[in-house]
């Protein structure tokens, strides 16, 4: 089973050279920390920057320079910065190649959940569902199983959508699965130690899984 | 040159009434038009709609004008920082109205280049299109959203000329020079405030056409709501 760090780690698998990636906040912003050395990876942030760098050192926190999550970063050689309506316009355009970000439910036709638990919750959506319609590809990293053991992998949201169809892959704890354009999870590796029919068990959507699933290898 | 200078905050938003709809750049709190609330909140007017994508913390930011119970409706994208605000939404004080970020940047857009409406991906197939027009383009379905009619934006720029062109800094632009576009009547408040002539045409983000009313805030706390930081090695 995997801690937050390991499914962060497997998705950075998943960015190639020359990706413009969005990471959204939580487990996704993990990612940055795992990009594999030798690729050259630009990082969007939606409030209006290409190419976000790490952390600043303490004492050089600039107010004006944060991310979508609202933390302080600093920029790199070859960044840019630029208004809301054209970050979300770069979206749109699919000039990003790859959206990471988290969800609370997503069904077996790749419909994803993730801004509202109705009469508990009122955050707000942000950029997320502008990410969810227009993104060509997106990685959703979640955990398997809510704090009750329910599965949040299921056959339909139960929760208020975020998005429709457009979750291909998804990165749990447990398993990387693909969503099959004709509908069902498929079971494409086990983290390490876990069985086929542990996961089968944590899967309340339909489920295509091969007995011989591969392990992760994660390093 | 036409000067827009107004000597401060109370002065430049005088005229904004009970009811009145507003736009308030910023991200969180990066690049909010600190005086301008501040002077909002001393004029106290109310029932105001204000459209922004954060609703402040529960002490700064929009959060001021919340406490004393001004806004009316908010219009954002994410206000998941300020229990005060969840309080009054959930007892029913205050409406609120959700809306993807990019689809509220682009409506301000739309307002600055006089379009009344755009086609957008986003939320087609969830709550967010219950009631809206939905059109197919190439196979693939588009929500009509309206362009904004606010009466007014309040803007914070780090630099400003007395014709009333703005430049931002770092990513305290966000949502500022969208908003400055779209307001019926546009206050920008500056860091610093400067003649004409030394701003570099070829770096304004803002031509001043869309600017009325210009002045050089005080005092900015500029506060930090996530301050992350990595150990020297």
């Amino acid at each position: 089973m995997l801690d937050k760090n390991g499914i962060a780690k497997r998705i950075a698998k998943e960015i190639k050279d020359g990706y413009y990636v969005n990471l959204g906040i939580g487990i996704p912003t993990l990612v940055a920390n795992f990009i594999p050395q030798g690729i050259n990876v630009v990082l969007q942030s939606e409030n209006g920057l290409l190419g976000m760098g790490p952390f600043p050192f303490e004492g050089e926190e600039d107010a004006d320079l944060i991310n979508a999550g609202k933390q302080t970063i600093t920029t790199l050689p070859g960044s840019s910065i630029f208004d809301s309506a054209m970050s979300f316009g770069m979206i749109r355009s699919q000039k990003i190649d790859l959206t990471i970000l988290g969800a609370m439910e997503v069904s077996e036709n790749g419909d994803i959940a993730n801004w509202k638990i109705p009469g508990k919750m009122v955050k707000g959506m942000g950029g997320a569902m502008d990410l969810v319609a227009s993104a060509k590809n997106i990685i959703v990293a979640m955990q398997h199983v809510n704090k009750a053991g329910e599965s949040k992998l299921l056959p339909k949201c139960s929760l208020p959508l975020t998005g429709v169809n457009c979750i291909r892959k998804v990165v749990t704890e447990l398993a990387v699965l693909d969503i099959l354009p004709e509908g069902g999870f498929r079971l494409v590796e086990r983290a390490p130690g876990v069985s086929v029919d542990y996961i089968k068990q944590a899967t309340a959507g339909k489920l295509f899984a091969d007995e011989n699933a591969p392990e992760m290898i994660l390093n | 040159m036409i000067n827009k200078v107004v000597a401060g905050a109370d002065e430049a938003i005088s005229d904004i009434k009970n009811g009145s709809t507003l736009m308030l750049g910023g991200f969180g709190l990066c690049g909010i038009p600190e005086n301008c609330i501040a002077a909002l909140v001393r004029k106290g007017v109310k029932e105001l709609t204000c459209i922004s994508n954060n609703a402040g913390v529960d002490d700064f930011g929009i959060g001021l004008m919340l406490q004393q119970h001004q806004v009316k409706k908010m219009i954002s994208s994410y206000v998941g920082e300020n229990a005060e605000f969840e309080r009054q939404l959930l007892s029913g004080e205050l409406e609120v109205e959700l809306i993807p970020q990019g689809t509220l940047a682009t409506r301000c857009m739309a307002a600055g280049y006089g379009m009344p409406a755009i086609f957008t991906p986003a939320g087609v197939g969830t709550e967010v299109a219950e009631g809206k027009e939905t059109r197919n383009f190439n196979g693939k379905d588009y929500l009509m959203e309206y362009a904004f009619d606010a009466d007014f934006a309040l803007v914070k720029a780090w630099k400003g000329d007395t014709a009333g062109n703005l430049i931002f800094r770092s990513t305290s632009r966000n949502f500022n020079p969208v908003m400055a576009m779209a307001g019926k009547i546009t206050i920008a408040e500056v860091e610093e405030l400067v003649e004409p002539g030394v701003l570099d045409p070829d770096h304004i983000h803002t031509p001043g056409v869309y600017v009325h009313r210009i002045f050089q805030g005080a005092n900015y706390e500029k506060r930090i709501e996530q301050r992350t930081v990595r150990p020297r090695n």
